[in-house]
């Protein structure tokens, strides 16, 4: 399974496919059959004009990054593992509910 | 320092006016990425795995309060209150949106500041000796022949588009603190028997996929000749490089393949040519000029020696942190990025404003960043050194550790970097931890450990004594570890010691490989004597004891 992921072009940020549009929550990402992937990735592809950077297609187990790359998206996903900004994606340090 | 011309001002705000249009028009769809992404990595600004990432050049290191100030309060207002020093003795912000970066730009330019010549295969910004200036076993100050390299390179026409990337490091000093070996071109100042000064030159040098120890190829070359015999050099590699393959394209593989004797060769060859019309010789009244812009260091008003108070934690920092000045009276002071636990290199925006304070008040207005991730304040009267280090405590930038083996150097690795196998941030996080509890750290002295998150080198892994590179094994991080190497007059490329350790063995394989070492040394012996005297096998056998 695989589901589409990029950034937005304005911040930067890790964004998903949702099959209408873009989401930061990888919840609402929209899971691809492997062999419709390539087809979905030409339709979001538009998008690089004005609104996201390099979409690429990751692998997925559900809702959950998968396969070789599964720690890197994770990490896409979550953020830094530590550090300065270790941090709940999308919420700055020091405000984490 | 140096102060911008109206030329310099002018080029600088130019540039970033040119960016903020390029911006505009990349987000209304006039400028497509392909066509984007070269015009923002001449303007610093990267794609990394979360966010945009802005590198802002700091020319060969050196700061004022009031640019370390701007720093500070950039990363207040457009990042996530911090940024990261890097070996480059840059600054990296790891948040910024791409609609802020032409108004970051904007205010790093009121402060005379940029981030041209930081990506792109160009002529990087020039690194140094950050005691320059101040070092007691200095030949001559390097920071005007920094700038005027600086100011010959920025935007060359001839060498903006070279087959990758190129990187001049120049120190001034008796003991190589630039790792000048390790660069495309290395210079170093030296005295002919006629007591002039020269440049001894090694070009060929590198890390990344292939490392390697520049060579030498002139031992004398006179200062006025320096623009001219740069440009002969960058002339035999642009023509011959190879861009055909970026892993094979910088000039290291150049210099090897060639050997550093027809390497020579050539470029004598192509300078002769250059010399000849004289149009690149260096006017002595322009050097003088530029010379002018970094006066001697300032006299202490008393070289009476100091009492110092007896506080133990005081003595400790001063022990590491505090190094031996050219003026009687003045010392350096090094300040530790490197909390135990903590990230190499991190400074928060209230600590890099106290630093500027500090400059300001204590240390006639100057900052410098080290490629081992740290700040220097190079000229402190030895009468403040105890108002400075309180102060640095209370930032919690007073760890006694400078030059030890907590003082662990590690790039971004894959909790930030789009090109990373491994993290490397935690694994320093954990070696500092393990070892400051270890006790050993007073015991084993100089030791360098360095980390990179992949073969890009990076954390500079391949010139450290006890090097650790992340690799990915089928989706799994691991780590080889590589002794042996140095950035300094013993410069040498560590070699991989054995399979690849998963990250939770790594702290305590350390620990191993310095205990190994306590127990082989002989009087006096530093890591890297005892390494090359007994070589690698007792370490191997430690590093893999437990496995
Ligand atoms: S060494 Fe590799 S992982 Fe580390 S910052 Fe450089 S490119 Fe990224």
């Amino acid at each position: 399974m695989k589901m589409i992921s990029s950034n937005k072009l304005t911040d930067g940020r890790v964004i998903f496919w949702t099959g209408a549009g873009w989401s930061a929550d990888m919840k609402d990402g929209k899971v691809l059959e492997d062999d419709a992937a390539d087809a979905e990735l030409e339709a979001a592809l538009k998008d690089e004009a004005t609104e996201v950077v390099g979409p690429y297609l990751i692998a997925v187990d559900g809702h959950d990054p998968a396969g070789r790359e599964r720690l890197r998206e994770t990490i896409r996903l979550t953020g830094p593992t530590t550090g300065s900004t270790k941090y709940v994606h999308g919420i700055k340090p020091g405000t984490e509910a | 320092m140096y102060q911008y011309d109206e030329y310099d001002a002018t080029l600088v705000r130019e540039r970033v006016e040119q960016f903020r249009h390029q911006v505009d028009r990349r987000l209304t769809g006039r400028l497509t990425e392909d066509q984007f992404k070269p015009l923002r990595l001449m303007n610093g600004v990267y794609l990394q795995l979360h966010a945009y990432m802005l590198r802002v050049a700091i020319p060969y290191g050196v700061l004022s309060g009031k640019q370390m100030r701007t720093l500070g309060h950039i990363a207040r207002r457009y990042d996530r209150n911090y940024g990261h020093f890097t070996t480059r003795q840059n600054i990296q912000y790891n948040w910024p949106a791409l609609v802020d970066i032409p108004d970051i730009l904007g205010q790093l330019a009121d402060v005379e500041m940029h981030a041209i010549q930081t990506s792109g295969n160009c002529i990087r910004n020039v690194t140094s000796d950050p005691y320059a200036g101040a070092a007691a076993d200095e030949i001559e100050d390097p920071r005007p022949w920094c700038e005027i390299i600086r100011q010959w390179s920025t935007f060359h026409p001839e060498f903006s588009f070279l087959p990758r990337k190129f990187k001049i490091a120049v120190t001034g000093a008796a003991e190589d603190r630039a790792a000048i070996r390790a660069h495309d071109i290395g210079l170093k100042v030296v005295k002919n028997d006629a007591g002039e000064t020269g440049f001894a030159v090694f070009p060929g040098g590198g890390q990344g996929r292939t490392p390697r120890i520049a060579p030498l190829i002139r031992e004398f070359l006179p200062v006025q000749e320096l623009l001219a015999y740069l440009t002969a050099i960058l002339r035999v590699y642009n023509l011959h490089g190879r861009r055909d393959n970026m892993y094979k394209a910088r000039i290291k593989i150049l210099v090897e393949s060639l050997g550093a004797d027809e390497f020579r060769r050539q470029v004598e060859e192509e300078y002769e040519k250059i010399a000849a019309d004289g149009s690149l010789a260096l006017p002595d009244e322009e050097i003088e000029r530029i010379r002018g812009f970094f006066p001697p260091p300032p006299q202490a008003e008393s070289a009476e020696p100091v009492q110092f108070s007896d506080d133990a934690d005081f003595a400790l920092w001063r022990k590491h942190n505090v190094r031996p000045h050219k003026v009687a009276g003045l010392k350096s002071v090094v300040i530790s990025l490197k909390p135990i636990g903590g990230t190499p290199g991190d400074a928060t925006s209230e600590q890099m404003e106290a630093v500027a304070d500090l400059a300001e008040q204590y240390g006639f207005d100057e900052v410098r960043v080290t490629m081992e991730q740290n700040l220097i304040l190079p000229h402190v009267r030895e009468a403040d050194l105890e108002a400075v280090w309180r102060a640095l405590a209370d930032i919690g930038f007073a760890t006694p550790n400078a030059y030890t083996a907590t003082d662990i150097v590690a790039c971004p690795g894959l909790d930030y970097c789009s090109l990373a196998n491994a993290r490397s941030i935690p694994i320093s996080q954990e070696i500092s931890t393990r070892l400051d509890k270890s006790g050993l750290i007073e015991d084993v002295g100089d030791v360098t450990i360095k980390i990179s998150g992949c073969i890009n080198a990076c954390g500079h892994h391949h010139i450290a004594h006890i090097g650790v590179l992340g690799v990915d094994k089928k989706g799994e991080e691991f780590y080889q570890i590589t002794l042996g190497g140095s950035h300094s007059d013993d410069a040498d490329i560590g070699s991989i010691v054995g399979k690849g350790l998963p990250g939770e063995d790594v702290p305590a394989a350390i620990e191993r490989i310095l205990r190994a070492y306590l127990a082989t040394r002989s009087d006096g012996e530093r890591f890297l004597d005892t390494l090359r005297r007994v070589g690698e096998e007792p370490f191997k056998e430690a590093i893999y004891e437990a496995a």
